[in-house]
């Protein structure tokens, strides 16, 4: 599969989905008015690899800000994930937040307590 | 006597203001917004959690606003706007407050009124658990909206939402949706 590599910008996060090397990265700020139209084409890339994933799947989410119609694309792909996970896949969340970042922390203890998938919460020291 | 948009400002404290728009709200002014905000709060070096807060809040609010402003009515004279909407950031000595105003059909009133005082009696608790029940049952409106903006706003603040309708005519209302984000912030 090819790669997905979206660089960023000032409302829309840096993406890079390798299909093989198992890891993907969103990185970066989320706030775009139409999220949609901005995640869709990452939820489908991920239909797709998950006809064949590889054995681990490493998934970086490193955010800044994102908006709450981000939030709910956001949760896509975490199912898209889930589902590769329930296929006797392993798959690996690392949710990064800044230090006393307390709103980031709570959003990744969101979806890991709706995603069941293993999440890790990494706080980054500057 | 005749509707104004800023009779709702007059007579109180508003602080320092740091913008006061009257006019679209389209996405490069949202842009624009967000890039002045951050400038300001980097010279008043604030703290990076009321940085971040103030942030989120105000791009739910300019979201919410670009999703959901109706039309302006007959017989308004400020603005032929499409998206009509009033924003006010000032910095006081709590924090920092965020105005946000709009024309809304009064058929819509109810339901929108009746979102805030759920969200304003919750408990800290409720609004995180109100917040992922939607996350993970409502699908984004054809608007772009989730439902979830008011919902975020009082989780990140953990204020009260202060709102007025004022009566523009017999079919429309002003609403106005006044936010504090605190300075300090209870911990979580």
């Amino acid at each position: 599969m090819e790669p997905i590599i979206i660089e960023g910008t000032s409302k829309t996060p840096t993406v890079k989905f390798d299909a093989g090397a198992g890891v993907f990265e969103i990185k970066g700020r989320s706030i775009p008015e139409n999220s949609v139209e901005f995640y869709k084409p990452l939820v489908d890339w991920l239909d797709g690899y998950k006809e064949t994933p590889l054995s681990k799947t490493v998934v970086n989410i490193r955010l800044e800000y994102f908006n709450t119609s981000s939030s709910k694309c956001i949760l896509d792909v975490f199912k898209k994930l889930e589902a590769i996970h329930k296929a006797k896949n392993e798959v690996e969340v690392n949710w990064y937040y800044e230090e006393d970042d307390e709103d980031m922390l709570e959003a990744g203890e969101d979806y890991e307590s709706i995603i069941r998938v293993p999440f890790k919460m990494i706080e980054i020291n500057d | 006597m005749s509707f104004k948009i800023d009779s709702y400002l007059e007579g109180q404290e508003i602080g320092d203001v740091i913008l006061h728009h009257k006019g679209n709200v389209d996405s490069d002014f949202i842009n624009s917004v967000l890039d002045l905000v951050e400038k300001k709060m980097h010279e008043y070096d604030e703290q990076p959690k009321l940085k971040k807060k103030v942030y989120n809040v105000l791009v739910e609010t300019l979201q919410n606003l670009f999703h959901h402003v109706d039309a302006v009515p007959e017989g308004f004279s400020e603005s032929d706007a499409e998206r009509f909407g009033l924003l006010l950031v000032s910095r006081t000595g709590e924090g920092y407050r965020i105005i946000t105003g709009n024309f809304i059909h009064n058929d819509k009133i109810e339901k929108l009124e009746e979102k805030i005082k759920r969200i304003n009696r919750s408990s800290k608790e409720e609004i995180k658990e109100l917040y992922k029940f939607i996350l993970n049952h409502q699908k984004i409106s054809e608007k772009g909206g989730g439902g979830l903006g008011l919902v975020d706003i009082a989780r990140k603040t953990g204020n009260n939402l202060t709102y007025r309708f004022e009566g523009f005519n017999g079919t429309q209302s002003f609403f106005y949706l006044d936010i504090l984000v605190s300075e300090e912030v209870e911990s979580t």
